[in-house]
């Protein structure tokens, strides 16, 4: 284990209704450092993802069993708002979903919403974080234009910035960048490299020479479970599992 | 080749249906507008916006239908408005606090579906008993209420529709960033299916300024401009249909230019709304 750990994760059991989603997952998440969740799709990354800010909430029939712990909180059983947990956190999704508004307010809003709602305020922290994103440059003159109108890969920075506006500890990114153009999807990796002396990012990805490229720690998972994990040059140099040998030489299925 | 013969043949006979079901409804729309039109154009004038009936109206003298013009945009407007304050948020509790209860959001689609379809007779006559339970005496406000009453399923349920439509991801984006559930219904949600609630209102508008059942026991008639909540107070539909069970010939064709009133002005405020919608749709986010 290097580092600190930042996201404590012990016996997490989730269930879909009768479905056995995750199974026994522990893992300490290291704090300012990138973390990859791998796997072939359908293994429950995505889900184990979800649980880290509780967007599982939304979904019927869930069970969930275990704990996980930010902080002091177990944020599974915590009295504490969600809503205030989820701040501490940013999200990038498979695909960008910026807000129905224009861009200037896609990264004021959480800004708003947390109460800080002057404009003098907001102008410099949102011009901040467009450049922390990578794309002040491309959008300074159009910023009361629909989010909508950017390309896909654009969207998909500015859901960062939006992301970063509310001064999160963690990033969770669920393969941000698989509905993107090999070029954009440079820049996030990039970006996420950057990034990591503040923040600990945990990344979701199918694709192993993306966690090669910008993994710290890696996450292997199966069929809901965990089947190793370690830091990424133990892991990718020296597997022990014989699952996840298979899996790096891309012998899998 | 005998099987492509055949789907030649499928292919053809179901756009023929096609073509044949078009030009019907097509050539329907236009026989109602060229009747309205035609017998209501001449007897169109300047009076009948602007005047009430006078005297000797209701056997072709001089006078106009004004005050019906005042109190139809009255009802249609105060009913649309209550509507919509109740409509908005239910349907956005439907699909925000209540997403994950499926069956239950079913239900109470269902529920609006059998209310959508209940005559508005039957909401006139419901409107009447409560009336009369409350000792009330035929009113704009006991029209505003009715009809309320009955545009609200088409309110509701046309608003969930289009925000059944809203992606998850969206959801996910907005609790992710922190907002609370109502955060996520008036900010995003909203603005995401502003389209669709201008379609909603203008939907529950037409049908509540074209109805006549609801409001005949329950708005009353009159001659004068409506001036109060709990007078009675006259409207388009009944206004036409007065003058045309009327046996006068002027006061027929005077039907029809009431009939001409009603359909411009539903016209005027359908491309009113389509403006606003337009304008307040491009920050939709396109899946």
């Amino acid at each position: 284990m290097s580092g600190k750990p930042k996201i404590i994760i012990k016996d997490l059991n989730l269930h879909f209704g009768k479905q056995h989603v995750l199974r026994n997952v522990t893992a300490n998440i290291p704090e300012k450092q990138i973390t990859v969740i791998l796997g072939p799709s359908g293994c429950g990354k995505t889900t184990l993802l979800k649980t880290m800010n509780r967007l599982t909430d939304l979904y019927p029939n869930v069970k969930l069993d275990g704990s996980i712990h930010i902080g002091n909180d177990d944020i599974l059983h915590t009295k504490k708002d969600i809503t205030e947990i989820r701040r501490h956190m940013g999200l990038l999704s498979q695909r960008p979903y910026p807000l129905p508004m224009n861009i200037f307010n896609n990264v004021a809003y959480g800004l708003r919403i947390s109460g800080r709602k002057s404009k003098k305020y907001l102008k410099p922290r949102v011009k901040h974080y467009l450049e922390m994103a990578n794309l002040w440059e491309e959008v300074k003159d159009r910023l009361h234009d629909s989010a909508s109108s950017l390309s896909i890969g654009q969207q998909q920075r500015l859901c960062l910035a939006r992301g970063l506006s509310v001064d999160p500890d963690i990033i969770l990114a669920d393969e941000p960048t698989s509905a993107l153009d090999p070029l954009s999807s440079e820049v996030i990796e990039n970006k996420f490299v950057e990034l990591k002396s503040q923040y600990t990012i945990v990344m979701v990805t199918h694709s192993l020479q993306q966690a090669r490229r910008i993994a710290d720690y890696v996450i292997f998972m199966y069929l809901g479970e965990i089947i190793e994990q370690g830091p990424a040059k133990e892991f990718f140099n020296t597997p022990k599992q014989d699952l996840t040998k298979k899996y790096i030489k891309g012998l899998f299925n | 080749m005998k099987k492509s013969k055949l789907r030649n043949a499928e292919e053809l006979f179901f756009r023929g249906v096609m073509i044949i079901s078009s030009s019907v409804i097509g050539l329907a729309l236009f026989l109602i507008l060229w009747s309205i039109i035609k017998r209501g154009l001449p007897a169109l004038s300047w009076d009948m916006l602007t005047q009430t009936p006078k005297g000797g109206f209701y056997f072709g003298k001089e006078g106009g239908i004004a005050n019906a013009i005042v109190g139809s945009l009255y009802l249609a407007s105060g009913a649309t408005l209550l509507a919509m304050i109740l409509g908005i948020p239910v349907s956005l509790y439907m699909n925000v606090n209540l997403h994950k209860r499926k069956k239950l959001v079913n239900s109470i689609r269902f529920l609006l579906d059998v209310m959508w379809g209940i005559p508005s007779i039957v909401y006139g006559a419901f409107g009447f008993t409560f009336m009369i339970y409350f000792g009330m005496h035929s009113s704009l406000l006991a029209g505003i209420l009715t009809v309320t009453l009955f545009i609200i399923p088409i309110m509701i349920r046309s608003i969930d529709e289009v925000l059944m439509s809203v992606p998850k991801g969206l959801m996910e984006a907005s609790y992710s960033l922190g907002s609370t559930q109502s955060e996520t219904s008036y900010k995003v949600f909203l603005r995401q299916c502003i389209s669709g609630v201008t379609t909603a209102v203008l939907l529950s508008f037409g049908r509540a300024i074209g109805d006549a059942a609801s409001v005949l026991f329950t708005t009353g008639y009159t001659d004068h401009m409506p001036t109060s909540l709990t007078q009675p107070t006259a409207t388009l539909p009944l206004a036409i249909f007065f003058q045309m069970s009327s046996p006068i010939a002027e006061v027929k064709e005077r039907a029809y230019a009431s009939a001409l009133i009603l359909t411009v002005l539903i016209l005027f405020i359908s491309i009113i709304a389509r403006i606003i919608s337009t304008r307040y749709q491009k920050h939709k986010i396109k899946i």
